[in-house]
């Protein structure tokens, strides 16, 4: 046993396999949780039918609908770049999962430069949906596809400088490390000094968290998609199981951001009164419950909320989130200093 | 790498930048007729610069039924099912124009009740129509929300119409000289005469307390929203003259400040025994338009309220004729309906069909103006703009 654990490639196997049961295990329950919410918020019931109560089976119903249907790839389309952007867009989702720490010790591989690794790979996605976009051979996509591009560079940019802050407080870019630095408030042994971040961190939690709703490019950001006026966007000439690609990578994607959000700034899997062994085995749970606020509050957003217009986005995110993040950087390095 | 000072170099790499010229193609993006923001089978045409459209062209005629023709070979009484189907948002406000203009013809004076029964009607519609637009309109704004609280008031008051006319959508209740008088059970022999279903008044009565609830709750969801605002204020201006000059009628002409409504001006229906205001905009933008449609709800419902204090008894049908024959002559009689001015030009030969039938409708009149409007603008604010206009394309082409 002890040799099998320290074979790499035994290793590397297992940690594959966690990952790709848990995106779409994350990806369901977050769609059906939408799904769900969103009846409540409208007075609606929901799928109630599929699997026997609550319509739990709904979305594995729909994920089996979808590997039916034909695979259509239009005459114009780029096919090979038609092909392999579903991937890309849901590859990018994976790769952010690596990273995500569940517990003490409990994290596929902890990266020194983790919240770096984690903000570069999650514009992977963006780059597989301006593919989409383009290789559609579609004139409502490839302006989804440029509106998705126009939105990563704008919102990047924040996103980014948001974190800075964070990294400034905790002295690291690990993410295992920034958990570590917020853990302590309320243990056992009484106030040792740590706080999550996002008290002192406010703007940065606030800034961080527009400008991921606007990086998985859900409303009040969704232009890309912008149903009533692009049809579907990027992914208009999509369907069957590439279009389930999307799907999954949408939901999953909001999972993964939620969890870099709570390890940023809500304290991660670490929770007061509960003591270092239990961690070991609560934290999954704590860290979940945390991305479940956090993916609650995206859906209400989203059922709440009308898109804004492309330039106002633009507006939002140079004339307003940018200087603001950057005073915030200012201020923390000043009090990181002073303190 | 190196930083060159040879005034010749830089020279020619100047001239290099300026001779490079990048050639961008303007996109020509058809909008429709399959769209799902383009309320059935409009088509717009749209050449873009990136985003921004600086030619539109509307094509209309995909859903032209041909009913101005239609009406020609149908009676009087079989036109009613035709012209309920032209904006069908609002059936029955369609059809109270049409027998106005026959029985002003046939000089036949409506009771009082059934002229209160069709105001009472054409209201409902109104309002049902109207909150049809308070559904659709944050949709294309991108809230999906709002339209399942606004559709369920809605079905409120269509299910009071339906308990009255048996039809939701088409209601085909208006007969010449008055309303349809035998409702329910009956044979051919022996026709049970039927008055308004009991409780009916009563029922109204509650209903329209709840649909001005609902008004105030739609006003909390939509116009508390930062985001609408900044989506429809000052977007799609239309200025009360360029308004005029096509001819553009109803919620739309008023939200551009003028103040014209055929209620208060024409008696096709009792509305001077009301009191109601006719709510105007300031701007003439999209935000004005919505809210002059919500204002409008208010009124209808209050007007409706007054209608059921005041309804006087009597018979829900004038005499006339087994066979209805139309004097020779001509009428034009226009409505207020919730899209806007609903005229019929009706001639008669003194057949019992009409000779010729010109439909007014308000939604043609209402997209006429949109190449003028959707110059320059952006694509998301053509949706917004075209969703203002609250159009139905079965009232555009007929």
């Amino acid at each position: 046993m002890e040799a099998l654990l320290d074979n790499f490639w035994v290793v590397l196997l297992g940690k594959v396999l966690i990952v790709a049961a848990l995106i779409p295990a994350a990806g369901l329950a977050v769609g059906f949780a939408e799904l769900k919410l969103s009846a409540k918020m409208q007075n609606r019931m929901g799928p109630y039918f599929a699997g026997g109560r609550w319509g739990w089976a709904q979305l594995l119903a729909d994920g089996i609908k979808f590997f039916q249907k034909e695979d259509l790839i239009p005459e114009d389309a780029d096919e090979p770049v038609f092909k392999f952007a579903p991937a890309l867009v849901l590859l990018g989702t994976v790769a952010l999962f690596v990273v995500v720490p569940f517990g003490p010790g409990l994290i596929v591989q902890d990266l020194d430069i983790g919240i770096f690794y984690a903000l570069a790979i999650s514009s992977i996605s963006t780059i597989g949906v301006l593919m989409a976009g383009w290789s559609s051979a579609n004139k409502y996509s490839l302006i989804g596809g440029l509106r998705a591009a126009g939105q990563l560079i704008a919102y990047e940019l924040p996103l980014v400088l948001a974190t800075v802050g964070v990294v400034v407080m905790a002295g690291t870019m690990s993410l295992d490390g920034i958990v570590q630095a917020q853990a302590g408030w309320f243990s056992e042994t009484g106030w040792t000094g740590g706080l999550p971040f996002v008290i002192p961190q406010l703007i940065g939690f606030v800034i961080f968290f527009i400008a991921a709703l606007a990086e998985l490019t859900r409303t009040p950001f969704d232009m890309p998609i912008a149903e009533s006026e692009l049809v579907m966007g990027y992914l208009t000439e999509y369907s069957g199981f590439r279009f389930l690609f999307f799907f999954l990578a949408e939901f999953a994607n909001m999972f993964t951001l939620s969890a870099i959000a709570a390890t940023l700034f809500l304290g991660g899997y670490w929770a007061p009164f509960i003591p270092d062994d239990v961690l070991q085995f609560a934290g999954p749970i704590i860290l979940i419950s945390k991305v479940a606020i956090l993916v609650f509050i995206i859906i209400w957003f989203r059922w709440t909320f009308p898109r804004f217009r492309e330039d106002q986005l633009q507006t939002l995110a140079w004339k307003f989130l940018i200087p603001l993040s950057l005073v915030n950087i200012i201020g923390t390095a000043i009090l990181k200093v002073v303190i | 790498m190196t930083i060159t000072t040879d005034p010749d170099v830089i020279r020619h790499l100047s001239e290099v930048s300026v001779s490079v010229q990048i050639e961008t193609a303007d996109m020509t993006l058809n909008i429709g007729p399959q769209h799902p923001s383009t309320h059935g089978v409009l088509r717009l045409v749209a050449k873009v610069d990136g985003e921004r459209a600086y030619d539109v062209q509307p094509v209309i005629g995909y859903m032209h039924r041909g009913y101005e023709k239609l009406a020609e070979v149908r009676t009087y009484p079989q036109v009613t099912a035709l012209v309920n189907r032209i904006d069908w948002v609002s059936g029955f406000a369609n059809e109270v124009p049409f027998m106005v203009a026959a029985e002003r013809l046939m000089e036949i004076e409506v009771p009082e009740r059934a002229q209160y029964i069709r105001l009472i009607l054409s209201e409902m519609a109104r309002i049902s129509s109207h909150f049809v637009f308070m559904a659709s309109y944050p949709l294309e704004l991108g809230a999906a929300t709002p339209l399942f609280f606004a559709l369920r008031e809605r079905e409120r008051v269509l299910d009071l119409m339906e308990s009255v006319t048996g039809g939701r959508f088409h209601p085909n209740f208006n007969r010449i000289g008055g309303v349809k008088p035998a409702a329910g059970s009956g044979s051919t022999q022996r026709k049970v005469v039927q008055d308004l279903p009991k409780g009916f008044l009563a029922e109204t009565r509650v209903a329209m307390d709840e649909v001005l609830g609902a008004a105030d709750q739609l006003e909390d969801l939509v116009a508390g929203n930062e985001i609408i605002l900044a989506r429809t204020k000052d977007i799609g201006v239309l200025p009360p003259e360029v308004a005029a000059a096509y001819g553009v009628s109803g919620p739309n002409l008023r939200a551009s400040g003028v103040r014209y409504d055929i209620r208060k001006t024409d008696d096709y229906l009792p509305y001077d025994e009301f009191d109601f205001t006719v709510p105007v905009g300031e701007n003439g933008d999209c935000w004005d338009r919505w809210y002059v449609r919500l204002a409008e709800i208010r009124e209808s419902a209050k007007i409706i309220q007054q209608a059921i204090d005041g309804i006087p008894s009597g018979p829900l049908q004038a005499k006339v004729p087994k066979v209805i024959k139309v004097p020779s002559g001509e009428a034009y009689v226009a409505a207020e309906n919730p899209k806007g001015e609903m005229g019929y030009y009706l001639v008669s030969d003194g057949g019992q069909g009409p000779y010729r039938l010109k439909i007014r409708s308000a939604s043609f009149s209402n997209i006429s103006f949109l190449p003028w409007i959707l110059e320059g603008a952006l694509v998301p604010d053509i949706i917004a703009i075209m969703g203002s206009l609250d159009f139905v394309l079965g009232d555009v082409d007929r």
